[in-house]
């Protein structure tokens, strides 16, 4: 259990004011100017002690990540770009520290732009969040009126930050597609490589980043990577905030340390399982994207990347979706399935034509209007499209299935028995839409 | 130089190679839809994905570079695997995608026999579709009266979206639409403003987008196919004839990197129905002021009594824009020895003049020379109408690095940004005294290239050539002048000296009332003949010079005959029979040479190998076929600014008023009156242009 001494968001909930004088109060924007004093290879060398992993769900280590940036410029600038299309179904991390701690992430945007000799961050928020851009634009004048940032600012440190709203599309959240996204253009993936630290945003170095990633960032060079490196097991350090929904008695936001037990996480946070932990089904502990868990794996699990991928599954953005034994899991993953195949791009052949075909043989077995082999179809189709397309969108669309096949065949194949042992009518065709 | 495995055997490429072009040289195939040598790369088809020793999924070879690839850990080359079951399996995987949702009508496809989506279904795919869903309803889409869509089909390659922007310089197509929602379209679904759209469908690997003047009518395996060149443009695209029986079906390009790269523009396409139409296929004779069907010895009677009456020096001879090298040294053989001066193949371009040496009149820095230039100024000069082909190369170039092309002559649209400086000689001459600041690019430029209209008076050509002088463009190394043709017909008809002679009147002068007794026209259409002179018309098609003409004499069609053409660059270029002319028409220098028997001078050849040896012993350098003889540039651009510099201040007029309707042919297609129309309706639309930037 996380002290609140230790905690990074201490504003999570929205008790206090997101104001920048509140902000200051509780340890924003202190001694900024003297970590960015420290040069870009501390920055970067803490970051790496402290073990910090991407929290936009890939779990990359942050201080890799920047130290890939060109050390020197060619005369390209150099570009941050925070991505806050936080639109994975079930997360919602992101949104929160953007409404309450919005300087926590301003000030991370500086610190990270120095690690990598950048002088221009984008955030990039997701069409849905209005009101979230309003908290944010509010909170970045009010850096500017105090001179924290610009580009005469009293870091001496010249910085820029522009707030961009996007308009809505959960394939905006890839980070090359955010890319042409803010350029203006039709959000839709880049081919790697070339990868983005070599030509990203305008084709200049630029490094993407996940809005936690960023805003914890001020809080570990304060305190130091040691300390933030003193949470959670070997690789899978820190706190994290994990957003936690579905039929618990209290779904919520919270911030923790890494490799807590999901019981304990349930127990602590959410008021427990809703109808007591033998009620509960499974859970999808990293978003609707990564493959479900099944109750007695996953009860006694430590939320953390290693752990999590060792079962099969992965923490994901740590959006961690329970459903109890009323959960209708076939219906609960054919409408994933639905989401993937409207949010799928078009622009390359397996996801594009995979994902509709998919959320069709998804529906029909929901209803049990199928054959058992089309089962083992389905698992084989969901491996064609895996690993065969240019984002990870298509991954992201088939792991739900095969997860759900892997543990719930049982269940699908009990669907179609029932369904084949009573008369019916077959269902009138229709258009495809 | 970088080495890598391909299935074993190991080739040396060059770092910046993708996988798929090192494939290709160790010899292995992949398969491909998206990616075309000549376009951006997509990336989107996933077809030619390939196994990467060391990669954790397979990669899209169009799009990974050899010099991307890990070497192994003890420093061996990396390995590339085409044939692997990984591979294998992710390019049936692909093509079941592909065709989940793609109808199969290949029974009633046009593309069907000459589709990619049906070889690489049978190379690649499987036997039998286990998709039992419906399948996805894509309404047709209108984009004009040349490209028929079929969008149930298709594959969202992205071609023709990706050749519109980036080669034709046309945003007119796009994709709407997210998922397998994705339409492409041209949105407000006008019809396509580019003149080379005809490409996008050459491009469709399915039968997504179709040519619709030619659709429900032509089986590939059903076709002759005889390669030629086009004489649409003065460029020469080298082109492929397909025939079923005798008649002309469809025009395709061929691979020529020296001129059209893999383009032809829609003109040159669809000028095919002009072919059958209006066809001249009989001799006809004026008696009482109409015209009837005649016989050819009614026809040669005619004209030999009207020859034999009149003066030699009221006897002359024009040749049009479509007439080959052989007639038109046939023509000059028989007007020498009835001994007329007056001979002239300048329906347009009356400034130029063979005596300046051939470097004066042709295209010196050759199509593909255009790629290094740096710095163009178009004087009079519209090359995105009066020779498409060559506006793609420019377009290609700017593409390549940043180009500053400056404009004096009409405001159009290029398709890629210029400089306008003026619109007459007078900005010509105001450019030369330093008065604009684009004198200073083209002096700052290595490179620099003037590019002439072929229709400007002499004085403009020789201001322009005195521009280039004193620019330095012409080097040994760099020609940086050259003459923008119109016509098919003319550098050859140039280069064998078909100018006046001695006292000779001129094109325009033949023309004029009371000139000529008379006059004899080898396809000429494009000028008025006042009355008065008696009129030999031999040509093709029942157009302005036929309707004027006291005889009509039916000559074949460049796709009816084998004759030499000699394009802009003075590329000497060989054009083959692919069908016959129609009824009694015949090889237009085999009628010549009849009508020399009859008039009393025979000419001294019976066949066209005869008549070719006596062309190459006169012209030898018209014998090298697909070549162009280097010429004194530097020669001819010193004498050319040696003519002074008088020129008129009228503003620069383009010769092709209307690029779909520029000769007999596309007078008389159906399809390309169309096209014009809608232009015409765009034209009327258009805001005013900013062509200046």
């Amino acid at each position: 259990m996380l002290s609140d001494q230790d905690r990074i968001f201490t504003n999570l909930y929205g008790e206090h004011s997101p104001g920048l004088e509140a902000a200051k109060k509780r340890g924003a924007w202190d001694g900024t100017k003297f970590l960015l004093e420290m040069g870009r290879d501390w920055i970067i060398e803490e970051m790496k002690a402290s073990g910090l992993r991407g929290r936009g769900g890939a779990g990359f280590p942050t201080g890799l990540k920047w130290s890939f940036m060109p050390k020197k410029s060619d005369g390209r600038p150099h570009y941050l770009v925070v991505n806050a299309d936080e639109s994975e179904p079930g997360t919602c991390k992101d949104r929160e520290i953007m409404r309450h701690d919005p300087h926590l992430l301003i000030e991370g945007c500086m610190l990270a732009c120095c690690a990598m000799g950048a002088h221009a961050c984008y955030i990039y928020i997701r069409g849905e969040y209005v009101a979230e851009k309003h908290a944010l634009q509010a909170a970045v004048d009010e850096a500017y009126a105090a001179r924290l940032v610009g580009q005469s600012n009293v870091h001496d440190y010249p910085f820029d930050i522009y707030v961009h709203h996007g308009a809505g599309a959960y394939i905006c959240g890839e980070e090359t597609a955010l890319i042409e996204s803010l350029e203006g253009k039709k959000g839709m993936p880049r081919l790697k490589p070339p990868f983005p630290a070599n030509m990203g945003l305008y084709g200049c170095p630029t490094t993407v980043n996940n809005v936690e990633s960023i805003a914890v960032a001020g809080t570990i060079l304060r305190r130091g990577g040691a300390w933030f490196a003193g949470f959670g097991a070997k690789n899978n350090t820190g706190t994290k905030l994990f957003c936690v929904s579905g039929h618990v008695n209290k779904p919520c936001n919270v911030e923790e340390e890494m490799g807590i037990t999901f019981r304990e996480l349930i127990d602590r946070h959410c008021g427990g399982m809703r109808g007591g932990w033998d009620n509960l089904l499974c859970s999808i502990p990293g978003g609707s994207s990564v493959p479900l868990v099944p109750a007695e794996q996953i009860i006694d699990a430590k939320m953390d990347f290693d752990t999590l991928r060792n079962l099969g599954s992965g923490l994901g953005t740590a959006a961690v979706i329970v459903l109890d034994k009323s959960a209708d899991i076939v219906s609960a993953i054919t409408r994933i399935s639905y989401f993937y195949k409207h949010e799928s791009c078009g622009q390359c052949t397996p996801c594009r034509e995979g994902t509709g075909w998919m959320w069709r043989v998804m529906t029909r077995m929901a209803e049990g209007r199928a054959q058992r082999r089309e089962i083992d179809m389905l698992l084989e189709v969901t491996k064609q499209i895996e690993g065969h397309t240019i984002c990870a969108l298509g991954d992201a669309a088939a792991w739900p299935i095969q997860g759900l096949i892997r543990h719930f065949r049982p269940e699908i194949e009990r669907r179609i028995d029932r369904y084949s042992a009573n008369p019916h009518s077959d269902p009138v065709p229709m258009a495809a839409e | 130089m970088t080495k890598i495995l391909v299935d074993g055997t190991e080739v040396d490429v060059p770092a910046e190679y993708t996988l798929l072009q090192a494939c290709e040289a160790a010899g292995a195939e992949i398969p491909r839809f998206c990616f075309h040598e000549r376009l951006s790369i997509a990336g989107n088809c996933r077809m030619c994905l390939v196994e990467l020793k060391g990669a954790p999924k397979p990669v899209a070879s169009c799009a990974y570079a050899v010099k991307d690839c890990r070497p192994g850990p003890n420093g061996e080359p990396p390995e590339v695997l085409t044939r692997s079951g990984l591979t294998k399996k992710a390019r049936e995987g692909v093509m079941e995608f592909l065709l989940i949702n793609h109808p199969l009508d290949c029974p009633i496809c046009d593309q069907g026999g000459h589709c990619d989506l049906q070889d690489q279904a049978m190379a690649y795919g499987v036997d039998s579709t286990r998709y039992r869903e419906n399948k996805r309803a894509v309404e047709e889409k209108h984009i004009g009266p040349l490209i028929r869509t079929a969008m149930n089909r298709c594959i969202h390659c992205t071609r023709c979206v990706r050749f519109l922007a980036e080669v034709a310089g046309v945003p007119d197509l796009g994709a709407i639409g997210r998922g397998e929602d994705m339409e492409i379209t041209s949105y407000l679904e006008q019809a396509m403003a580019s003149e080379l759209q005809g490409n996008a469908a050459d491009l469709c690997p399915v039968g997504a987008l179709v040519h619709k003047p030619q659709s429900y009518n032509v089986r590939p395996w059903e076709l002759n196919k005889t390669e030629s060149v086009d004489v649409m443009d003065a460029v020469g695209s080298s082109i492929r004839v397909d025939t079923r029986g005798r008649e002309v079906m469809q025009i395709e390009p061929r691979i020529n990197e020296d001129i059209n790269e893999e383009w032809i523009s829609d003109k040159t396409r669809h000028c095919v129905d002009g072919l059958r139409m209006q066809r001249l296929d009989r001799p006809y004779l004026r008696e009482n002021g109409r015209l009837r069907p005649a016989t050819w010895s009614e026809a040669f009677g005619a004209i030999a009594a009207r020859v034999k009456a009149a003066d030699p020096k009221r006897i002359g001879a024009v040749v049009g824009d479509l007439a080959g090298v052989e007639e038109i040294f046939a023509l000059r053989e028989l007007m020498r020895a009835l001994g007329t001066p007056n001979l002239d193949c300048r329906q347009t371009g009356a400034g130029l003049d063979p005596a300046h040496g051939r470097a004066s009149y042709v295209f010196n820095p050759t199509i593909a020379g255009i790629e290094g230039a740096d710095a163009i100024l178009m004087v009079g000069a519209n090359p995105r109408t009066e020779a498409s082909l060559l506006n793609v190369r420019i377009r290609k170039r700017w593409r390549m690095a940043p180009l500053a092309v400056g404009v004096i002559g009409e405001a159009v649209d290029l398709t890629y940004p210029s400089h306008y400086i003026g619109a007459g000689p007078d900005s010509l001459a105001a450019l030369a005294r330093g008065e604009h600041s684009f004198l200073d690019t083209l002096k700052a430029a290595k490179a620099p290239l003037i590019i002439v209209g072929a229709d400007v008076e002499p004085g403009v050509l020789a201001a322009a050539a005195k521009l280039a002088g004193d620019l330095g463009a012409v080097t040994p190394e760099w020609n940086g002048f050259g003459v923008l043709h119109t016509a098919a017909a003319r550098v050859g008809a140039l280069d064998l000296g078909f100018v006046p002679g001695a006292g000779g009147l001129t094109f325009a002068g033949m023309l004029e009332a009371g000139a000529l007794d008379v006059l004899f026209n080898l396809g000429a259409d494009e000028r008025d003949v006042a009355p008065g002179a008696f009129l030999i018309y031999q040509g093709t098609h029942g157009d302005r010079g036929a309707s004027r003409a006291d005889v009509i004499l039916p000559g074949a069609a460049y796709t009816e005959k084998n004759a030499t053409y000699v394009n802009l660059e003075g590329r000497v270029q060989a054009a083959n029979r692919a069908g016959f002319p129609p009824g009694d028409a015949r090889e237009d220098w085999a009628i010549l040479r009849a009508l020399s028997e009859v008039l009393g001078h025979r000419l001294p050849f019976d066949s066209l190998t005869a008549l070719r040896k006596a062309l190459y012993a006169a012209h030898p350098h018209l014998a090298a076929v697909g070549a162009v003889e280097p010429g004194d540039v530097a020669g001819a651009v010193a004498v050319l600014a040696g003519l002074g510099d008088s020129a008129g201040g009228a503003a620069f007029a383009s010769p092709v008023a209307d690029f779909y309707l520029t000769n007999p042919i596309a007078r008389a297609s159906r399809v390309l009156a169309e096209c014009s129309r809608l232009a015409r309706e765009r034209a009327g639309q258009a805001q005013p242009l900013a062509a200046a930037e």
